[in-house]
């Protein structure tokens, strides 16, 4: 049984309800009982944020000790096939768009890894034709002898194509499924295969099947209720804790941050609300990982740091080519699969930034905190 | 000691000799396998060789393919032949897989490594890796971080009664009352990492182990006093009929 039945038995509406209206006592009896019900209580307005921060911050530090693990997004294309109406980089956005080589792909790599990073995350825009099967594979298998460990976020696939990239040298997989409420889903998702809310979902298992080793999940938070979309999470994450036991799973809450298109967010998460968000998911799920990007500001990732957070991204670029100025000859418009002809300084990035330090001073920011910047984590190795 | 958790290397490094640790633990993984010194995976270079017996880890492996592959690096690596073995496939309570790490330590065995195998407390897998060549076995008190002390302190004393190599008590030992209780009942080391690196004074706290560690042997060495249920007056009520 895929998480699909799971999520679609859920009783929803009732955790939903319990998230809202649960009193301080609730909270207090669903510390240290984790389950989904006590984790809509720590989500609850009647929690003592003060109080789970504490605890999340005691609980971080035992499963983890006092380290944080670095790693870089590198974008390779961002051509999409995708309209989401909340993204830069969809199809119907007229944006300066590009696709790297392979061997433009190493050269953005080779920056990265003087700025310290061993741990990298490819990124792509989904493009069965731009974004092929064997372009990721040769991506990954060109980067494989200089990276300790590399992980792809790009539009799904099935099992059989998952299994070439693994071998070629991919550990880690990270899919969003941006909203689980499946209207908000149907409306921000107007053309394309990410239309189909049920094979996004069922990815991070499909991934585990072809023998990644770390799997990413996360809720774009700005389009659905903050609160029912982490109760969504918890699921997801308690069903890939039983059923993909051998992989790391790790969480991301990411908030929608300025892009082409202007779309703006549907609902709102304050940052007291995405800190509670944190704590909740350390306490209920205090061994999986809580990556941390540069779509929030440093004063919010510095205070983040102890409460759960394990691993951050720094001086990321959100465009292909951003880092060395790769492919900049090659930048055009596409409009229905075809180039038009266009110039321009660097490709568009899918979200701007809010976290301008450069990777040395954020480790240096870490020194302060009195946590150790963790650059290599994995070994290539370790990949089956 | 392990060396996993620390706030930077320098403390760490405060921290082992503290400690007064003879032999010390680190995840492979961490480290620059390709032959260069890679500065940005540098935890070899806090970790003096003439100090202490390096102890190359497998941390990361989920099968005793991906433990051997990553042995064999480390080998070559850190010119260290000993080797903690772990496989733990699953990253949620880190639990030592049995099957593939008997599987891998008599590959290793075989391959010329001085093998300390990590394991659940399961005295017939002890008896089997001994059988197999490993140098000690290191059974855990229980899952690795989680300070509960020695859980599985029933089978501890089976293995450890049987033992026909050094019993070393791994993981789980939060306090410096479980490492001296360890080593009251006969091991003959324990490994401490997370009760440390995460302690307020990391310096400290691998002192009162060390200090800890010292008094249980001690006492094991004497033998401790038997348990009863009753009291047993110092002053016996009827001694004066030996006068």
């Amino acid at each position: 049984m895929s998480f699909v039945a799971t999520f679609n038995s859920l009783p929803a509406t009732a955790l939903c309800r319990y998230a809202q209206n649960a009193t301080a006592v609730d909270v207090e009896t669903a510390l240290g009982r984790p389950s989904l019900e006590s984790f809509a209580a720590l989500i609850s307005p009647s929690a003592d944020l003060e109080q789970l921060a504490i605890l999340a911050h005691a609980t971080t530090l035992r499963y983890f000790g006092k380290v944080i693990r670095l790693y870089a997004p590198l974008y390779l294309s961002n051509e999409c096939i995708n309209i989401c109406r909340y993204c830069g980089f969809s199809r119907d956005n007229p944006i300066l768009r590009v696709t790297l080589t392979p061997e433009q792909v190493v050269a953005e790599a080779r920056y990265l890894r003087t700025e310290g990073f061993r741990h990298i995350l490819l990124v792509a825009g989904e493009h069965p034709h731009f974004v092929s099967n064997n372009f990721l594979r040769d991506c990954v298998a060109q980067l494989r002898p200089e990276w300790p460990s590399i992980a792809l976020e790009v539009g799904p696939l099935e099992t059989g194509d998952y299994r070439p990239i693994v071998d070629a040298g991919a550990e880690g997989l990270v899919i969003y499924q941006e909203t689980y409420n499946r209207e908000v889903y149907a409306a921000m998702h107007a053309s394309g295969p990410k239309m189909n809310f049920d094979w996004r979902l069922e990815t991070p298992e499909r991934a585990y099947q072809a023998g990644f080793k770390r799997l990413g999940i996360g809720a774009l938070l700005g389009l659905a209720d903050w609160r029912s979309e982490a109760i969504a999470v918890a699921a997801h994450i308690q069903y890939l804790l039983k059923h993909c036991w051998r992989a790391q799973i790790t969480v991301s809450v990411p908030r929608i941050r300025p892009a082409a298109g202007e779309f703006q967010p549907l609902t709102q998460v304050t940052d007291r609300e995405l800190v509670q968000f944190v704590c909740a998911l350390r306490l209920t799920f205090p061994e999986v990982g809580i990556a941390l990007s540069t779509r929030e500001t440093a004063t919010l990732r510095d205070g983040l740091i102890p409460l759960g957070v394990t691993m951050i991204s720094a001086g990321s670029h959100t465009e292909p080519g951003g880092y060395t100025g790769q492919g900049r000859a090659d930048l055009h418009l596409t409009k229905a699969g075809r180039r038009i002809e266009s110039e321009g300084e660097h490709a568009t990035v899918q979200f701007e930034i809010a976290d301008n330090r450069s990777p040395a001073q954020v480790a240096s920011k870490l020194n302060m905190l009195g946590y150790e910047p963790v650059w290599k984590d994995w070994d290539i190795s370790l990949n089956g | 000691m392990g060396t996993g958790k620390f706030a930077s290397g320098e403390q760490m490094a405060a921290a082992l000799t503290a400690s007064g640790a003879e032999l010390v633990t680190v995840a492979l993984r961490r480290a620059d396998l390709t032959g260069g010194k890679d500065k940005f995976a540098n935890i070899l270079t806090f970790l003096d060789p003439k100090q202490y017996l390096l102890l190359p880890n497998t941390s990361g492996a989920r099968t005793a393919e991906e433990a051997c592959r990553l042995a064999r690096l480390g080998r070559e690596a850190t010119g260290s032949a000993w080797l903690k073995l772990e496989i733990h496939p699953d990253p949620r309570y880190l639990l030592p897989d049995p099957i593939e790490t008997m599987k891998a330590a008599e590959i290793l065995v075989k391959d010329g490594f001085t093998v300390l195998p990590y394991i659940n407390a399961d005295p017939v897998l002890a008896k089997r890796l001994a059988d197999a060549g490993c140098a000690t076995v290191m059974p855990l008190g229980s899952p690795i971080g989680s300070a509960r002390g020695l859980e599985t302190r029933a089978s501890l004393a089976i293995i450890i009664e049987q033992a026909t190599v050094p019993v070393v008590v791994d993981a789980g030992l939060g306090a410096p009352s479980h490492a001296a209780a360890a080593m009251e009942m006969g091991a003959d080391a324990v490994l401490i990492n997370t009760a440390v690196a995460v302690a307020a004074d990391p310096v400290r706290m691998a002192e009162a182990f060390k200090r800890a560690v010292a008094a249980g042997r001690t006492a094991f060495e004497i033998g401790l006093a038997p348990q009863h249920r009753e009291a047993d007056a110092t002053s016996p009520l009827t001694g004066f009929l030996n006068q």
